[in-house]
């Protein structure tokens, strides 16, 4: 995987969304000094090589009625961790899976996944799956739901956007 | 096509591989019977009424850039201020109250990891509350989007 400095610049111009203009790419090329061509060009290499896992609408699950949106963590022996997070992946309705470091004391879990759903029951259901399917049960876990959003926008890696 | 059919459509069917050709609106209008207006008229609506945060890239954690989860426990009378504080700082993308303990949770995303380190710490310092910095260390599921027909 390769990315260059021009693709850095590529990537921040077009943090906050692509233009909705009928040539989006030309007004993104026009900006950087670039040609609508090569600024094509590069977001299919991008995409391809999977540094950009995915380019297209990003939804707000709130607002589509998803209402309920929990993130539900284990405490996984350090051997276990890579299987069963690999596994847990592979159900339709966990949006984010990943493995962080515990900080004890105030924070004993290692593996965390996302699930949304219209409402909280149906994501207590999932989780329900999610232990019963794998047997994690025995392991500690827990299930923190959001309460209230406060802040929600794509990220600024950008200089412009940390300044 | 019912309004309601081909807003699903173009909500569902372009999370992933947005056209990427000179013109991407007139593509999606003809693959959705509409004109090129309509799909730039419908795109605007949907992100002035937040349901469309945005068309744009979802990049791979650790490619470009740094990132981290961290998260915090505020004592409740103190939630209001310390989350305005937090949503206050540029990069700061999301933050969220959650039911536990540590009950701020926020991503920290910056150009690189100093930055992203600087910011835990300035957050740390204002409030004079203790900041858990969670950073990724394995992606088992990368963000493929949302299929609005699970769930």
């Amino acid at each position: 995987m390769r990315i260059d400095d021009t693709d850095r610049r590529l990537l921040a111009a077009i943090e906050d969304g692509l233009p909705l203009a009928p040539r989006p790419y030309a007004a993104v090329a026009q900006r950087l000094g670039l040609g609508e061509a090569d600024v094509l060009t590069r977001l299919r290499r991008l995409r391809a090589d999977g540094i950009v896992s995915r380019f297209g609408v990003i939804v707000r699950h709130h607002e589509l009625g998803y209402r309920a949106n929990a993130m539900a963590v284990w405490d996984l022996p350090d051997g276990q961790v890579d299987d069963v997070g690999r596994r847990l992946a592979g159900h339709d309705f966990v949006t984010l899976c990943y493995r962080r470091p515990r900080r004890l004391p105030l924070w004993p879990y290692n593996l965390f996944c996302m699930v949304h759903g219209r409402d909280r029951d149906t994501v207590r259901e999932q989780i329900a799956r999610l232990n019963a399917e794998h047997g994690l049960d025995t392991h500690p876990h827990d299930v923190l739901f959001s309460r209230r959003r406060f802040k929600q926008r794509g990220a600024r890696y950008s200089m412009r956007g940390a300044a | 096509m019912e309004r309601d059919q081909v807003e699903r459509r173009l909500l569902n069917d372009y999370q992933r591989d947005f056209p990427l050709e000179p013109r991407p609106y007139a593509h999606i209008a003809d693959e959705l019977g509409l004109r090129e207006d309509d799909v730039l008229a419908m795109l605007a609506d949907l992100q002035t009424g937040g349901t469309v945060s945005r068309i744009g890239a979802v990049i791979r954690p650790n490619t470009v850039g740094a990132s981290t989860l961290a998260a915090m426990a505020v004592p409740e009378e103190r939630l209001e201020a310390v989350a305005a504080l937090v949503s206050a700082r540029p990069e700061v993308i999301h933050n969220y109250e959650r039911e536990h303990t540590l009950n701020l949770w926020f991503v920290v995303a910056a150009p690189d990891q100093a930055v992203v380190q600087a910011t835990l710490e300035s957050i740390a310092a204002e409030t004079g509350l203790p900041v858990v910095n969670l950073p990724l260390q394995t992606a088992y599921h990368i963000d493929l989007g949302f299929d609005l027909s699970c769930a």
